[in-house]
């Protein structure tokens, strides 16, 4: 009975993860590989082209999305790892209140906090409006409706989620270590990169997971703030399924998204996530 | 001699909770090259942050700290030509013993071939040879601790500082490990500074002692000096065991309940001290001129190589005595027993108020 206890208690997980991601995947899978029309209903037809079809028509908005996530992920690394750092090393007995600070956009719904940047960037809204007002800004200025308000947006709405975890390893990092690694005649730089920086490597790894995947398939950023020429293919999805209502290829889209990031997270983890690359770091 | 390390009239005050903290209350040393220095006390009393002031991890609230002569109160540490080897080891996690111990010759752009060398020669003298390509998670606290000093040493410093470097050590380990620090020591010849709060180390590895207590330096002299002739209670009461008579002597005479102890030429209030093992039980009167007192044994205890006595005086006090085994196993004295202690005027060491 004993032996049996762990396995009875992650029973509820593993069947959570059956019906609601084995199952859907599956129907998804199926449907992918489908013909037919949202009347007369669709067939399994075993029709691979599909996905040809799809790549075809949307290979611009894959790589747009795949170079938007990449942007936005980098600016959040480069903003994220010196607020991880101070609040890790600097933040004293105030910690917890940082990070509080830093989950509190969290208690507004994400499409919410998105809507009020549209607000705030709209060409004559209350920033750039009084700006053009006073004439320091000329008319035609605008942000919305371009790739440099989408990224900024998806680096806005995660960048959470690349703090958090970057935070977690620097936290652990021994003060000590870093005083020996001055003791033994670092500068604070060399400390830095010796030490400091490999040690938090794998905060790093999963801050850039955490982000880049859900920045990466998201739709809500460029629909409310990329107007119509930056549209990613988490758009071209929810269109082609919620109003094109054409499964097969909102499906085979979904498919092939998934596997493009499951590449790269597998490229990443052997080139990044390894203790090699920390053996690297330390020479 | 030179000296190598001195502290003026040090004070360390931390903020702790808006309160001003003094872990290190004034602290004046002046230690020569190539001495092995210890730093002894209780915990609490100030020896880490002594040392990190030293190394140059905190800056002092007041004072100064000289380096081979050199003022190096505001220097940072990398600028420092002393190396730590720390309470926690603090080993750097992501590297293998032999990258950890090649850090300072890298960091000081040493040339490869004499890195490969002289790590190599190191793990040699540490005896670790064999183990570099181990991380230091892999290893034993014993290992780990070798590991430290090595990467240490390795950049041949004058000074090293050593932080109670063989606290996690079980007792044969640690045994062996003060000899071998010891013969280290000899060989390279660079000034030691070593923390403990372990007396016996401190006074068989030791050139000189400072006995630390509450941020201050009770007193600063050789072992023998420190255990035969202790400045303070404190230290009397800190190193081995020792007996504490107080009392008014008139005519160097000092009248206790139960006797007389001789303390020559001392008249007025006397703290007196009396190492347990110069102290002589027996059944007849002492001579006169001797210390003689009148007890009770309340308790024996066998311990091996001596028999540990403690009788108690008329007024409820306790003297402990050591009696070597050294003809049979037979103890002098039973539980009970009525006996006379009694020890040369010159065992009587009046202690300095
Ligand atoms: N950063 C700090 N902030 C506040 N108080 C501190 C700080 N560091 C040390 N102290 C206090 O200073 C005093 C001396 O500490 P220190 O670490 O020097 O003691 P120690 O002699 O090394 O003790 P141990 O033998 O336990 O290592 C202690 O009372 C400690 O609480
Ligand atoms: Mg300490």
């Amino acid at each position: 009975m004993r032996r049996l206890t762990p396995y009875l208690l992650a029973l509820p997980s593993w069947m959570w993860l059956a019906i609601f991601l084995v199952v859907p995947m599956v129907a998804m899978a199926s449907v992918s590989l489908q013909t037919g029309n949202a009347i007369d209903g669709f067939a399994m037809t075993f029709s691979f082209s599909n996905y040809s079809d799809a790549l075809g028509r949307y290979s611009t908005q894959l790589l747009r999305s795949l170079l938007y996530g990449g942007m936005a992920t980098a600016a959040m690394l480069v903003i994220g790892y010196p607020v991880a750092y101070w609040i890790a090393f600097k933040g004293g007995r105030r910690k917890s209140m940082y990070l509080f600070l830093i989950l509190l956009p969290f208690f507004v719904s994400f499409v919410l906090r998105t809507i009020s940047w549209n607000f705030l960037l709209s060409d004559n809204g209350i920033l750039f409006g009084t700006l053009k007002g006073w004439g320091l800004l000329p008319d035609d200025f605008h942000v919305l409706a371009t790739a440099f308000a989408v990224v900024g947006g998806l680096t806005y709405n995660f960048l959470p989620f690349m703090i958090l975890p970057i935070y977690v390893a620097l936290e652990r990092v021994d003060p000590r270590v870093v005083e020996a690694a001055q003791d033994l005649y670092a500068t604070r730089a060399a400390a830095f990169r010796r030490v400091v920086l490999p040690l938090s490597l794998p905060g790093v790894f999963a801050g850039v997971l955490m982000t880049f995947v859900p920045a990466t398939a998201d739709p809500i950023n460029a629909a409310i703030l990329g107007g119509t020429a930056n549209t990613m293919i988490g758009n071209i999805i929810q269109t082609e399924y919620l109003t094109n209502l054409n499964y097969p290829t909102a499906s085979a889209l979904s498919f092939t998204l998934m596997a493009v990031l499951l590449v790269g997270i597998f490229v990443y983890a052997r080139a990044l996530g390894t203790e090699n690359v920390l053996e690297a770091a330390a020479r | 001699m030179t000296s190598a390390i001195e502290l003026d009239d040090v004070v360390k005050e931390y903020l702790s909770h808006g309160e001003v903290v003094q872990a290190v209350k004034g602290v004046s040393l002046d230690i020569a090259e190539g001495e092995f220095f210890s730093l002894l006390g209780p915990s609490g009393c100030g020896k880490t942050t002594t040392m990190r002031m030293i190394a140059g991890f905190e800056a002092p609230t007041k004072g100064l700290v000289k380096l081979h002569g050199q003022d190096v109160t505001n220097v940072p540490p990398n600028k420092r030509d002393v190396n730590m080897v720390f309470q926690s080891y603090a080993l750097f996690p992501h590297m293998s013993v032999w990258d950890n111990v090649a850090f300072g010759l890298k960091q000081r752009k040493t040339p490869q071939d004499e890195i490969r060398r002289r790590v190599g020669e190191m793990l040699e003298i540490v005896d670790l040879a064999g183990r570099e390509k181990r991380r230091p998670r892999e290893m034993s606290g014993g290992q780990q601790q070798r590991v430290a000093l090595a990467r240490a040493l390795v950049n041949r410093p004058r000074a090293l500082l050593l932080d109670e470097p063989l606290g996690a050590l079980d007792l044969k380990l640690r045994q062996a490990m003060q000899i071998e620090l010891k013969r280290i020591q000899r060989e390279v010849g660079i000034t030691f500074v070593y923390v403990t709060h372990d007396q016996n180390e401190a006074l068989t590895m030791s050139d000189r002692i400072a006995v630390m207590n509450d941020g201050l330096v009770e007193q600063l002299a050789g072992p023998r000096e420190i255990y035969e002739r202790p400045a303070t209670a404190f230290v009397a009461g800190f190193i081995g065991t020792s007996n504490l008579l107080t009392g008014a002597a008139t005519g160097g005479t000092l009248k206790i309940s139960g006797g007389r102890v001789m303390v020559p030429g001392q008249d007025g209030d006397v703290t007196v001290t009396v190492r347990p093992e110069k102290i002589t039980i027996g059944t007849e009167e002492p001579a006169a001129g001797l210390s003689a007192v009148r007890g009770t044994v309340a308790e024996v205890v066998y311990l091996g190589t001596y028999n540990s006595y403690a009788v108690s005086l008329a007024d409820g006090a306790e003297i402990t005595v050591f009696q070597q085994n050294a003809h049979d196993a037979t103890a002098t004295a039973e539980r009970g027993d009525s006996v006379w202690l009694s020890w040369q005027a010159q065992h009587s060491y009046v202690i300095g108020s």
